[in-house]
């Protein structure tokens, strides 16, 4: 790709401003970025928790922990709103975002940093309002809203007369406010503010993702707004848009759900997308391969994305006609995505790879990633939905693109970028003992989904008949070694503060290419006060 | 200092990256293969403990859809083993020990070409068969039986037009004693049964009366929502008889894992006499159930 001929400066005479100042009132991307990785791996705490509540409640038939069933859904509810939106998007976009996108183009900053402040403590104040949202009536004599994560009416209507679900909705409308925020701060940050020299075919793949996730957002996300908000009139100030005793329709909400929900999974998966590239490129020593056709498959996965929405409502009672064209769109994002896995490997092909923790998660991620891929042509034919849809297999799939996906990038990049944002080493032994219970665990944990949604096990489902009981118990005990997991991840963490080893500027060595290497670790407060200049080098030309 | 440290792991990462795709290939060699070959351990008309499969299918949908399945998940595995394969031969052949000297190679325009247009071909095969099984489901038969299906939180409630005696009833979940009494499984047996004639193309409408639910049996190959304000029509025609159970399948609410659906599809003639008797134990509709233009 390109090279820096100059890289910004450190400046020994760095002054950060006071406690309160710098952590409540930030306008530095670095700190909003760190308060993004804090948050999301908090509310991560609580989704987990609620998970744990629900393999808790599977591992046998019958009802075991929850006397009122509707207290699972809430669980439901809640681990899928938190994990999607306080979870996945505040860390792989607020956070690694915040954090790289600016040192990557090598830009001083956002170009909002004022708005980036707001855009964060709305994801803040969006949480707190979903907790709220637990802790009040729903359902009639329940708490909290157990609509599931798509809330669809009359079940979030006039099902849960409770205020239960108006704070569900409040919620997504703030996070929804701060990631629009956000995603006008990465487009307008990532058009203007790169480096000289840094030409939009030169940018580094994690800021083509990000710029293509900033797109979703800014054009899915005000459709769920206005789709929540006409909910909240239905649910209080007696619209009927969504009711069919006023000419409304329930189909209407799926249909503007999914408009948002589709693009939404791709918002979550194409910022991984851009960190995968550049872990597997540094540590096989080679500049990714086919760079163009990855960035290019990241917009093309982006457009398709927006015209294959009903493909979550092949059961409604679509036409003949309407199901075909789904069908046909759907599979059409199957080709990107497949340039994408192979170019993956073709960027290993031929290199040296060293295995570090970050490069295990990297590896592992494109192989579960092709499972959960795979899977996903399978559902994309109604035919076959027709049986699937609504059951655990359907739970299977997209827990093997977001929670062995996503959430496996996450940690990649945690593991990959930890030296740079703190100057501090996890030990490599906690990252791939970390890497290898996360993977056994979740694949324990999930797999064994499959057959149950072969076997026809609904989904949302606080109670079954004992012929599914075997599989659950396996997936209960995959969950168990998942946890464990996490406890080496944060024994690792203390490990690498409590440590007095320091991190080097680059420690990953010549593969590391992009300009965050360039600077020291942790980077100044301030980082290139010169600006650094990209130019071509004859050998990387293409 | 951290370069060093780094750099202390190859021999280790090497070993690691070994036992990683032994186990991933493990994995899915018993997960994929498995999910072939335990067809025998499918039950008919109910899920079996540790089943792998989808259900016995016994409706020309159901068979269409399970056979379509298979031939996917046969796609689907080799593809995944493709791409293990060559991850596998990647960590071996290209870790840094075997392969100190990394290649620059960033472009080769006939291998980026052939995979996007493989996976195109390989899609087209697929949609193919996709298409066809997709006609037959919404082909929208001739019907030999209406019945239509309400939705309610929760339990199902069933009407039976006017040629058979215009009849309705509520079915809902058999529980306690009269569950084991019964011998039928649990949370899969209600107290009333839907009886259906064999042979017969029995077209299903469906609606909701309060929030959406979804009437679905797996060996039927059916699933369709019932929505609020819409009449949705869906069919099938049962090929053996025998009982067959399905579940609400779409959130409802507090009792959604309580409100299964059994069927009995029966011989005409015991359909007969099952109408006959209905007739007299459930309530008449009155000038029979509202159903909608049906061909």
């Amino acid at each position: 790709m390109a090279q820096a001929v100059t890289a910004g400066h450190d400046h020994a005479h760095d002054h950060t401003p006071p406690f309160f100042q710098r952590w409540f009132n930030s306008t530095n991307h670095k700190d909003i970025g760190t308060l993004y990785l804090l948050f999301a791996f908090s509310a991560g705490i609580v989704g987990a928790f609620l998970s744990f509540g629900i393999r808790m409640e599977m591992e046998a038939p019958g009802l075991q922990y929850f006397s009122n069933p509707q207290t699972y859904n809430v669980f439901v509810t809640g681990h899928g709103l938190i994990m999607v939106f306080f979870m996945v998007m505040p860390a792989l976009i607020g956070g690694f975002g915040n954090w790289f996108v600016p040192l990557m183009i090598g830009a001083p900053d956002m170009a909002f940093p004022r708005m980036n402040n707001i855009s964060f403590w709305l994801t803040v104040a969006g949480f707190m309002s979903l907790v709220c949202s637990l802790f009040v009536e729903g359902a009639p004599g329940a708490v909290g809203a157990g609509t599931g994560w798509t809330v669809y009416p009359p079940l979030s209507t006039a099902g849960h007369p409770g205020p239960a679900v108006d704070f569900a909705i409040f919620a997504l409308h703030l996070s929804g406010a701060g990631s629009i925020l956000g995603a006008i701060n990465f487009i307008t940050t990532i058009l203007n503010m790169r480096a000289p020299g840094m030409t939009l075919h030169k940018m580094p793949l994690f800021a083509w993702s990000m710029l293509v996730t900033a797109f979703l957002l800014l054009l899915s996300l005000p459709v769920l707004a206005g789709a929540i908000t006409m909910l909240l009139t239905d649910r209080n100030f007696g619209t009927t848009f969504f009711d069919p005793a006023g000419g409304g329709d329930p189909i209407l909400y799926q249909h503007l759900f999914w408009f948002f929900g589709h693009p939404e999974v791709y918002i979550m998966i194409l910022p991984a997308f851009g960190i995968v590239s550049h872990i597997i490129a540094t540590f096989s020593r080679k500049p990714v391969f086919g760079y163009l056709a990855m960035a290019y498959a990241m917009v093309a996965i982006g457009v398709v994305g927006f015209v294959v929405w009903a493909h979550h409502m092949y059961t409604v009672g679509l036409t003949l006609q309407t199901q075909s064209y789904f069908v046909f769109a759907t599979m059409v994002i199957a080709v990107p995505t497949g340039v994408k896995i192979f170019s993956w490997i073709a960027t290993m092909w031929g290199g040296s790879i060293r295995f570090t923790a970050a490069m295990h998660w990297a590896v592992g991620f494109v192989f579960l990633f092709t499972v959960g891929g795979v899977t996903g042509v399978i559902l994309a034919n109604a035919a076959v939905d027709r049986y699937l849809h609504d059951t655990y297999y359907v739970v299977a799939h997209f827990h093997y693109v977001l929670s062995l996906g996503a959430v496996f990038i996450i940690f990649a990049g945690v593991y990959y970028w930890f030296p740079k944002m703190t100057g501090r080493i996890i030990p490599e032994w906690a990252g791939k003992l970390h890497f290898w219970l996360a993977f056994i665990g979740a694949n324990v944990l999930f797999f064994p989904m499959h057959f149950l949604g072969l076997a026809g096990m609904p989904r949302r489902y606080a109670d079954y008949p004992e012929a599914f009981a075997g599989w659950h118990w396996v997936a209960t005990m995959g969950g168990h070694i998942f946890a464990l997991g996490m406890v080496v991840f944060v024994i690792g963490v203390v490990l690498a503060f409590r440590s007095k080893e320091r991190a080097a500027d680059n420690p990953w060595g010549e593969g590391a290419t992009t300009l965050e290497w360039t600077l020291s670790s942790p980077p100044p407060f301030h980082q290139y006060e010169t600006l650094p200049v990209i130019v071509d080098e004859p050998s990387h030309a293409h | 200092m951290g370069m060093a440290r780094a750099q202390e792991t190859p021999a280790k990462g090497r070993r690691l990256g070994r036992g990683f795709w032994g186990c991933a290939a493990a994995l899915a060699a018993t997960g994929l293969l498995g999910s072939a070959t335990a067809a025998m351990a499918a039950g008919v008309g109910q899920p079996v403990p540790w089943q792998m499969d989808l259900q016995r299918p016994v409706t020309e949908v159901a068979t269409e859809i399970y056979n379509f399945h298979h031939l996917l998940n046969w796609i689907m595995l080799v593809i995944v083993l493709f791409v293990l394969g060559l991850l596998i031969a990647v960590v071996v052949k290209f870790n840094e020990r075997a392969n100190p000297t990394p290649s620059r190679t960033t472009h080769n325009t006939m291998l980026e070409v052939a995979w996007t247009i493989v996976p195109v071909l390989i899609l087209v095969a697929i949609a193919i068969p996709s298409f066809r099984v997709l006609r037959t489901q919404l082909s929208d038969p001739k019907a030999d039986l209406m019945v239509k299906v309400i939705g309610h939180a929760w339990y199902w409630s069933y009407e039976y037009p006017q040629e058979v005696g215009g009849f309705k009833f509520d079915a809902n979940l058999l529980e306690g004693d009269d569950q084991v009494k019964s011998g039928q499984p649990k949370l899969l047996a209600t107290d009333n049964e839907v009886v259906v004639p064999v042979n017969k193309i029995v077209k299903v409408q469906v609606t909701a009366a309060d929030v959406m639910h979804s009437w679905a049996v797996p060996s039927f190959g059916f699933k369709i929502d019932a929505i609020p304000g819409r009449l949705n029509q869906f069919w099938f025609k049962a090929e053996r008889e025998g009982t067959y159970h399905g579940q609400c399948s779409e959130l409802c609410g507090q009792r959604h894992a309580y409100m299964p659906i059994t069927i009995k599809v029966v011989s005409e003639q015991a359909f007969q006499a099952w109408t006959a008797e209905a007739k007299t134990k459930f309530a008449r509709t009155d000038g029979g159930a509202k159903f909608a233009e049906a061909k």
